[in-house]
């Protein structure tokens, strides 16, 4: 579901707008088949790939599933467990027995505190937004510096481009350290001058995201920081 | 109701005071994404009414005895502002706005695919900046821009329209003076592509003709409101004009 190639030529569809007769199709997310025919459930741009028909949102809320790799902000802290806000519905639970250290009962502040980010994966989602959360992986760990930079969650597969070339190129212009969040959080690492340069290019993203100016942006960004 | 009886709302030639005719409809423009706060949002002006919606969500519903563990809860709150009419206001929730939060709630909970979002609520504000007639309708309407602006799915949007009688006649879409002195007012949410009723409202008295009459006006209103939705939700999202 790449977004990076959206042609101009693609329709805008609005909520409970005919999209067209189910017929040999598949009714892929934003649609639902009614009577034969396809409806539009979200505000987004139509898309067809395989004989699937699908709406591709504009705008999303972050719905989590069992994999994802997310950066969280503690929210709260008990004796054996966090809790995460992970830009979701609902807030993520860490059981110390999941956390990369060796937790004493009642110690848990001494690893992580309200506030403090750090990149976890989903462990699991159950059907009413349960989710625990692991910090036992590659690369996981709390993130003691840096920036978090927020991003719509739809736009992600845009910053990444195909095969994550943008972002290899962001990363090449910027000399930064770029993580992406699937929960729309972007964690950025580097010189202060390097991190400004990163993050004002990923906020284009937030700011106009639903426009083709990020692509621009990335080529301004090149341009400006090629020779140096 | 009718007690006004001699209050003259049609003029000689036909019209109504405001000069316009008995079907037609009061200026309806609307502009989405308008709170950079909020996750979706609109404002629509429907003739001198002033509404203005704001999304927030799917989050997780608390108190947690509201929860419902197979779907999202609606949770709607329609408010006037003091300075929306010539008579202030008293701020805070009344009996009508509590009414008219129910009622746009259940009308909401009909559209939106609420079984995705177990356990989670979708707060809907709705704030009446300007009241002249129809702000319930006013407010529906800005309310499912601002759902669809916030990327909530949705079978379809609801279109909030109403029509009346005064002086025996049906006319489209009341302003104040008939919604005041009229005999009759029939506010409705209609799904614009199916056609469905999601909410019906009637002050007054129709015969059953007088009612299909207004329903077919409300039927035309909505065809033309439910264009300009659309129209704002696009013009909010066109691409290339930065």
């Amino acid at each position: 579901m790449s977004k990076g190639q959206v042609g101009a030529e693609q329709r805008l569809v609005t909520p409970g707008m005919v999209i067209g007769p189910a017929s040999g199709k598949r009714a892929g997310s934003g649609t639902i088949a009614e009577n034969n025919e396809f409806i539009a459930t979200r505000l987004g741009w139509l898309n067809e790939r395989n004989d699937v028909v699908s709406v591709l949102p504009i705008n999303s809320a972050y719905m989590p599933r069992s994999g994802d790799l997310i950066i969280g902000y503690v929210a709260e802290v008990r004796n054996n467990l966090w809790f995460f806000d992970v830009n979701g519905p609902f807030q993520a639970l860490l059981p110390m027995s999941l956390a990369p250290w060796k937790v004493e009962y009642g110690s848990t502040r001494q690893h992580l505190g309200i506030g403090d980010a750090a990149l976890a994966r989903i462990q699991e989602v159950d059907e009413t937004h349960n989710m625990v959360l692991t910090m036992k992986g590659v690369g996981l760990r709390r993130l003691n510096e840096g920036a978090v930079v927020s991003i719509p969650v739809n736009l992600i597969d845009t910053l990444r481009g195909e095969n994550n070339a943008t972002l290899s190129r962001i990363r090449d212009a910027t000399n930064c350290r770029i993580i992406v969040g699937d929960n729309g959080r972007v964690w950025i690492h580097g010189d202060s001058e390097d991190m400004l340069a990163s993050r004002q290019v990923i906020q284009t993203l937030q700011q106009e995201g639903h426009k083709d100016t990020f692509e621009t942006a990335v080529l301004a960004l090149e341009g400006e920081r090629g020779e140096n | 109701m009718g007690g006004y009886g001699d209050v003259k709302l049609l003029r000689d030639d036909g019209k109504r005071l405001d000069g316009r005719a008995i079907d037609e409809m009061r200026a309806v423009t609307i502009e989405a994404g308008v709170l950079p706060a909020a996750d979706g949002s609109a404002m629509v002006t429907h003739g001198l009414n002033v509404a203005v919606a704001a999304v927030y969500g799917p989050m997780e519903a608390h108190p947690r005895k509201i929860q419902r563990q197979d779907r999202a809860v609606i949770d709607v709150r329609y408010n006037m502002a003091p300075f929306s009419t010539g008579d202030r206001i008293r701020p805070g929730f009344n009996r009508r706005s509590r009414e008219i939060s129910k009622v746009t709630a259940e009308a909401l909970e009909s559209v939106v695919l609420v079984e995705r979002y177990p356990r989670s609520k979708i707060r809907v504000e709705i704030e009446i900046l300007a009241a002249e007639a129809g702000t319930r309708c006013a407010g529906i309407t800005a309310a499912s821009v601002a759902l669809a602006d916030a990327g909530i799915p949705m079978r379809d949007m609801i279109v909030g329209v109403a029509s009346g009688k005064i002086e025996d006649t049906v006319v489209l879409d009341l302003d104040k003076a008939e919604d005041n002195y009229g005999q009759a007012d029939l506010p409705v949410g209609i799904l614009p592509n199916t056609g469905e009723i999601a909410f019906l409202q009637m002050d007054g008295d129709l015969s059953i003709d007088e009612y299909n009459l207004a329903m077919e006006y409300n039927f035309k209103a909505a065809k033309e409101i439910h264009e300009v939705m659309a129209d704002a939700l696009k013009r909010r999202y066109e691409r290339g004009d930065a």
